[in-house]
């Protein structure tokens, strides 16, 4: 077995790391250049995978789960990204609510700090809890998902399938469709495709997309066939089942019956346009389950290529 | 040297010499000399022999400011303020005159209450009146003894931090309130819009992922009220306007007829939304348009010494309200001091606490507008001092035989605000490190020094 560390990608004849950013707290700070080297990171690190290398940019060093909210894929997606590059793996006991267990999320990781943590992967419930945490202690930060404000690693993973499947993404369109309004993925997504130039069409009831006129380089469509129309790719996004009674649909079967996903409806879009969806998927809301099983679907790549653009993440930060 | 005096201290002889005197209440503004002796503005030819003399050259002589709204936290939350210290921060920022909001722990809700407050603040660095709370324990239902509240002096009725929720009950009060003279302060906030909000719904909001509360839970509110203050005579006072049309309203009430009047805070009209995103720009100094949509910055998005209630509003909303004051149809700027310790402000943005300290800041920001060129310093004498002053009786004028009540503040010259700096046993506000206009270095209560800075003699 091949024992090595995957080469940071340096600027264009520099010595410089193509990448400058100690924490990743979301993708609207990071440069065509920074994404580009990220996305090549990741390539390399999945090539080292299918080779089955052992992988050691992060030999000796602890990376700290802090998941305050559900996840299963997410926090499994980061473990097996941080062990497969000789990391130790802990988890930290963060609670979700501040005040429930007397300790203050910067407390806590102030304090987990010590420890000799130099990594800490953040899942919370709490839009901006990345930001804290990053002023309150002095480890590298890295945000798995804040409440309804930004999911950049699902963000850097969709733009590399996406890329792999159209490659440059200057130009073409991409249509979101559903609850953007409660949707980190969503927002995420928008820096990174409007930084490299996609358009971004959203489609939605107008509870959910309404607020997003006023985004840069993001069009808000009326009806979802529009949205569609001749669109390079289309990603879906989970409905929040337990978010409808309040959340600006009538009803699921309103719903899935004007915004659902179906064969029929992918036909608008350009031929062979591929489906992403951050999954969980709930097939039948969003989404037909032929959809998701189909061959436009990317979303089985899409967690596939979630390990590599973590492992690209985690190389980067440490660098 | 820096002197903290109180209310309760002999009143001090002193001549202010070349200082520039605006005073509104009697349509002047130049180069004057003040004498006072006896806690009143006095003839320079009454004064004793000992009187000190400052030489008040290159300063602004004003009256003293007066809040209609602060919050004093005392009793029940001390550890984020006292009337003594919040009292200090009063006098530090100007003021002769602070109104005390009835949120604390247990509310102000009977007079003995009222009673037990007042006599705490008498030896306190500014005069003190009490607000009562407009309906039992704050809950929204039953209304206080209103007419013994009355006799204890209290300056109006109000439940803020929350709307008095039942157009029913809001109704029965200013019914009540109307032959006493007394308004019903209303903060003005739909419950069903604003639930489970933490800023101003907007494209900041929107871009933040946080969940915010939209104009129309004012301006809902606000027209309820207005229509309640019409029916039955009472007098609606609007505390903390926010928004652009929550002020329209206003106005078209007042040219109605109906009794009305409302403040602004000094937050309201300087920040704007995008504080929350970590921009540090003035209203006035904001770009058009929306945003920000680039990067944040680290340091400072998501700050939880932005979260306020009502939350900061857009960049046209703080200049419609600017203009409102410099047009007169904004009555008062009332600080909204909220004080509160580092741990219900260094959390998840939308578990901080809302609220900013704002005695300290409040004529600072004032004069930075002033500077801006987007207020006349006459109107912002007028919207911190006078008007506020006559809506609780009192009276704010520098001619002889008025009671010494004012400020000598130096407009040209900065002070960075840090935590030392203030007298609030708080320091929550997203100003702190700011270099401000407008330096205080006198502030008289009835002849009394209550402040004083930088004054040979007096400090």
């Amino acid at each position: 077995m091949v024992q090595t560390a995957i080469p940071i990608p340096r600027s264009p004849g520099t010595d410089t790391p193509a990448w400058r950013h100690r924490h990743l707290l979301d993708v609207d700070a990071l440069s065509a250049e920074e994404i580009a080297a990220c996305l090549d990171t990741a390539v390399r690190m999945r090539e080292a995978r299918t080779r089955g290398d052992r992988l050691r940019n992060l030999e000796r060093q602890v990376v700290g789960l802090a998941f305050a909210e559900a996840s299963t894929r997410t926090r499994v997606s980061f473990e097996i990204a941080a062990t497969s590059l000789g990391a130790q793996v802990v988890e930290l006991p963060i609670h979700a609510s501040s005040v429930s267990k007397g300790e203050s999320l910067a407390d806590t990781l102030r304090t987990l700090e010590r420890t000799g943590i130099g990594t800490i992967v953040l899942r919370h419930a709490a839009s901006g809890a990345p930001y804290l945490a990053a002023r309150s202690c002095g480890s590298r930060i890295v945000n798995a998902g804040d409440g309804t404000h930004a999911h950049p690693t699902q963000a850097l993973l969709d733009v590399l399938t996406l890329r792999d499947a159209l490659g440059d993404l200057a130009g073409r369109t991409v249509a979101i469709v559903g609850d953007i309004g409660h949707s980190r993925v969503a927002r995420s997504n928008l820096h990174l495709l409007t930084t490299l130039g996609a358009a971004v069409r959203l489609a939605g009831p107008p509870a959910w997309v309404g607020a997003f006129r006023a985004w840069p380089g993001a069009s808000v469509h009326a009806s979802l066939e529009e949205a569609l129309d001749g669109a390079d790719a289309v990603m879906a996004l989970r409905v929040q089942l337990e978010r409808n009674g309040g959340g600006g649909v009538p009803s699921l079967r309103e719903y899935t019956r004007r915004w659902g996903l179906t064969e029929a409806r992918m036909r608008l879009a350009r031929p062979g346009a591929p489906l992403l969806h951050p999954g969980p998927t709930n097939e039948g809301v969003e989404l037909t389950a032929a959809l998701s099983a189909g061959p436009r679907s990317l979303i089985g790549t899409q967690v596939a290529n979630g390990v590599a653009v973590r492992m690209a993440v985690l190389s980067l930060l440490a660098s | 040297m820096t002197r903290l005096g109180s209310i309760a201290d002999p009143p001090a002889s002193l001549l202010l010499r070349g200082a520039r005197v605006v005073d509104p209440a009697n349509g002047t503004d130049g180069v004057a000399d003040l004498a006072i002796r006896d806690g009143t503005v006095v003839d320079p030819a009454d004064l004793p022999a000992d009187a000190i003399r400052i030489d008040a050259e290159g300063l602004l002589a004003i009256p003293a400011l007066c809040d209609l709204h602060a919050h004093l936290r005392e009793p029940g939350d001390e550890q984020a303020e006292t009337i003594a210290s919040g009292a200090r921060a009063a006098a530090h920022g100007g003021y002769a005159t602070v109104c005390a909001m009835p949120n604390t722990d247990p509310p102000l809700d009977e007079a003995s209450r009222v009673a037990w407050v007042r006599s705490l603040a008498a030896d306190a660095a500014c005069r003190v009146r009490v607000i009562a709370a407009a309906t039992r324990g704050r809950a929204g239902e039953r209304l206080p003894e209103v007419m013994e509240l009355a006799e204890q002096g209290v300056a109006g009725f109000s439940d803020d931090g929350a709307t008095v929720a039942s157009a029913r009950v809001a109704r029965a009060l200013l019914g009540y309130l109307a032959p006493l003279g007394l308004p019903l302060i209303e903060h003005a906030e739909e419950p069903g819009l604003a639930e489970g909000t933490a800023m101003r719904a907007g494209a900041v909001a929107t871009r933040l992922g946080l969940a915010g509360w939209p104009a129309s839970a004012e301006l809902a509110i606000v027209e309820r009220d207005i229509a309640l203050a019409a029916e039955t005579g009472g007098w609606l006072h609007v505390t903390h306007l926010s928004t652009a049309a929550g002020l329209q309203a206003v106005r078209r009430a007042k040219a109605a007829g109906v009794r009305v009047t409302c403040d602004v805070t000094p937050h309201h009209l300087a920040l704007t939304d995008a504080w929350v995103a970590g921009d540090r720009r003035y209203a006035w100094e904001a770009p058009d348009g929306v945003g920000p949509f680039d990067a944040l910055d680290p340091e400072l998005a998501y700050d939880g010494s932005c979260r306020v209630n009502p939350p900061l509003a857009t960049r046209d909303d703080a200049l419609a309200l600017l203009a409102g004051v410099a047009d007169g149809s904004v009555d008062a700027i009332a600080s909204d001091h909220a004080p509160h310790p580092p741990e219900r402000k260094l959390v998840e943005f939308a578990a901080a606490s809302p609220g900013m300290v704002g005695l300290e800041t409040a004529l600072s920001l004032g004069l930075a507008a002033v500077a801006a060129g987007c207020l006349p310093l006459e109107a912002l004498v007028v919207a911190l001092a006078v008007r506020p002053a006559g809506l609780i009786g009192e009276a704010r004028s520098l001619a002889v035989g008025a009671a010494a009540d004012l400020v000598l503040v130096d407009p040209g010259a900065t002070w960075r605000v840090t935590t030392d700096r203030l007298a609030s046993a708080s320091a929550n506000t997203p100003l702190l490190g700011r270099e401000l206009p407008g330096v205080v270095s006198l502030t008289l209560a009835e002849g009394r020094v209550t402040y004083a800075e930088g004054l040979p003699g007096v400090d």
